[in-house]
């Protein structure tokens, strides 16, 4: 009994030693989205002085807007990261979606909701796609989606023979997610809305049920998970149709944001949501962040291209920003994976 | 005397082959309720695979395997422990940025009861927590307090106890430990060989699979050496030295397998 009692008073004598230092690491190891959100409020507190348009309702809200799309995408990047792979294909799985929508209704006259319905299952039969490549064929997810990238936007641009569809050529249901709510002076989209609500069942899932931990166990280390008696192959077929889903979605969005449907939009949107995933403080290694962190993530991208647009700062030097933030990000990740050691 | 017992998990005649290496050529194994058995044997001598089929890792070309008496085969891990076998690896399959709890309970979560359950697919976390707290106090584990730790945050000998405590908790037949303590210091080496005492001491018996005679000697009740893919003998602590065993497991020694008596080198 004693014995017992000496070991435990020299554990928390050994943990009254953490140095500041570490006690902060061991928090944003706990929590590696804190990292991101105090650099948020900070971007937030500097950005309100370059430009007095900074923190006004309206700005806030074309930040909420424009980050949208890339939040949205973002989602469906963190599983498939938090897996420990990841995904160069999300954005042209949402284009392509977009134009199947857009296309199936004004060329071929189908109802909104069909259209809508065929744009998710040929999003989510992407996803799959890219899932089975890589679960039955065992090619590395890198590898796939370099390949499908390139396969689906070569897709989209044979089908859309390149022609933008216009909002005039667009039923009102495909341009709904563009209209604000009314909250006052915000002028929060339903696309906006669509998001948190899709973030909120996501971090349900991530948390709660036995597949968010599932995932998490997979990206930590694939083979205990294996040997702990989990279908490993399985949970990552879910997470890739999840994900095609999510981005399939996420091609409503778009429509709605901007108005239209382009087979030449979005070619950023393929590595824009890997960067909200890191600055969100989601290891690329698998198995470690939180799903909100994206969405932070996305916003800090976000407020730093407005903030600094608005302060009169040259788009060059808000690329330029937005890498140096990308490898801080991934610093501060590397520094904190040595406190769980 | 054990004859008359008839064996919890027994093995006749495996053999397993990768390609053109034979990794097993007709082994048998015996395990008796409530003994450790240890598996040793030189590199490539079998060992590992002989656990991988009574895990279900690996399924045998040829081969009976009776668990209970009954016939059994698996063709997967899950098929061995919903049989009751559970299996501490040498690399011991813990996922280190998951907490204890969470890692006892990997891939058999507990769901709440009622709708959040049913319909939300909740996991019962505070429930596991309580029962992983049980399970680690059961093996007298008292370093570990809170199930709420990343399993990172532990040391060597901890994480090997929380692999042991998840083989315990779920392990209704048998334990199958593979090199335990291969990766651990002189203390935690003795803690861990406590832990598969005190398995034994509850009914269970366990397959400790080492390298490491002085502790195989301290803890197994008999000794299955394995050679060139065979069961070459089976010995106890106390009828053979360390030596002699070591000597019939690189084959400068030939024991008769029927009255275990030493013979002369060939």
């Amino acid at each position: 009994m004693s014995k017992s009692n000496l070991v435990t008073d020299a554990a928390a004598e050994f943990k009254g030693r953490a140095t500041k230092k570490q006690k902060l690491q061991a928090v944003l190891h706990k929590y590696p989205w804190v990292s991101s959100a105090v650099v948020l409020v900070f971007a937030i507190f500097i950005f309100s002085f370059g430009n007095e348009n900074f923190l006004t309702p309206n700005n806030l809200s074309l930040i909420l807007q424009q980050t949208a799309v890339i939040g949205a995408i973002a989602a469906g990047q963190t599983l498939i990261i938090l897996t420990a792979g990841i995904d160069l294909s999300c954005g042209a799985i949402a284009i392509f979606a977009s134009m199947v929508m857009a296309k199936t209704a004004f060329v071929n006259g189908w109802p909104g909701w069909a259209a809508f319905m065929l744009g998710i299952a040929v999003g989510t039969g992407a996803g799959a796609f890219n899932g089975w490549l890589i679960t039955k064929i065992n090619l590395p997810p890198f590898i796939v989606t370099l390949g499908t990238y390139n396969v689906f936007s070569a897709l989209t641009l044979f089908y859309a023979t390149g022609r933008t569809i216009m909002d005039k050529e667009l039923e009102p249901f495909f341009l709904y997610l563009g209209n604000p709510i009314p909250l006052g002076e915000f002028r929060i989209t339903y696309g906006v809305l669509l998001v948190i609500v899709m973030y909120l069942i996501l971090a349900f899932s991530l948390r709660y049920t036995g597949w968010g931990r599932h995932v998490y166990a997979v990206g930590d280390d694939i083979e205990a998970a294996r040997l702990a008696g989990i279908q490993v192959k399985r949970v990552l077929m879910s997470v890739y149709v999840t994900a095609g889903f999510i981005f399939a979605v996420t091609s409503w969005v778009i429509i709605g944001r901007v108005a239209a449907a382009s087979p030449n939009s979005g070619s950023n949107l393929n590595l824009d949501s890997i960067t909200a995933v890191v600055i969100g403080g989601t290891s690329l290694f698998g198995g470690r962040g939180a799903i909100f962190g994206s969405l932070i993530g996305a916003v800090i991208v976000g407020v730093f291209r407005n903030g600094l647009t608005l302060a009169g700062v040259d788009l060059y030097y808000q690329t330029f920003a937005v890498g140096v933030l990308i490898i801080t990000a991934v610093s501060i990740d590397q520094w904190i994976r040595k406190a769980g050691v | 005397m054990s004859k008359l017992v008839a064996p919890v998990l027994e093995a006749k005649n495996l053999v397993k082959t990768y390609g053109r290496v034979v990794a097993i050529d007709g082994s048998d194994l015996q395990l008796f309720p409530g003994e450790i058995l240890a598996v040793v044997g030189d590199n490539g001598a079998g060992k590992s695979t002989m656990i991988k089929c009574l895990s279900g890792a690996e399924t045998p070309d040829s081969g009976v395997m009776e668990l209970d008496g009954k016939p059994t085969t698996f063709r997967r891990q899950k098929d061995s422990r919903d049989a009751g076998i559970e299996t501490v690896y040498q690399t011991l399959a813990v996922s280190p940025a998951l907490d204890i709890a969470a890692n006892l309970y990997l891939g058999r979560e507990i769901r709440k009861k009622g709708p959040l359950g049913s319909i939300f697919r909740m996991l019962d976390n505070s429930g596991m927590k309580k029962s992983a707290k049980e399970h680690i106090t059961a093996l007298g584990i008292g370093t570990i307090q809170n199930m709420s730790q990343a399993v990172e945050t532990l040391s060597g000998g901890q994480r090997q106890a929380v692999a042991v405590a998840r083989a315990a908790a779920f392990g209704q037949k048998v334990i199958i430990m593979d090199e335990p303590t291969a990766a651990l210091g002189v203390r935690e080496s003795g803690q861990v060989l406590k832990l598969i005492q005190s398995l034994r001491a509850r009914g269970l018996p366990v397959i400790l699979i080492s390298h490491n005679m002085p502790q195989v000697f301290e803890v197994a009740d008999r000794i299955h050496i394995q050679r060139l893919g065979k069961r070459i003998a089976v010995v106890t602590p106390k009828s053979h030295t360390m030596n002699e065993v070591v000597a019939v497991m690189t084959g400068a020694l030939i024991l008769d397998v029927k009255d275990q008596t030493l013979g002369p080198v060939r």
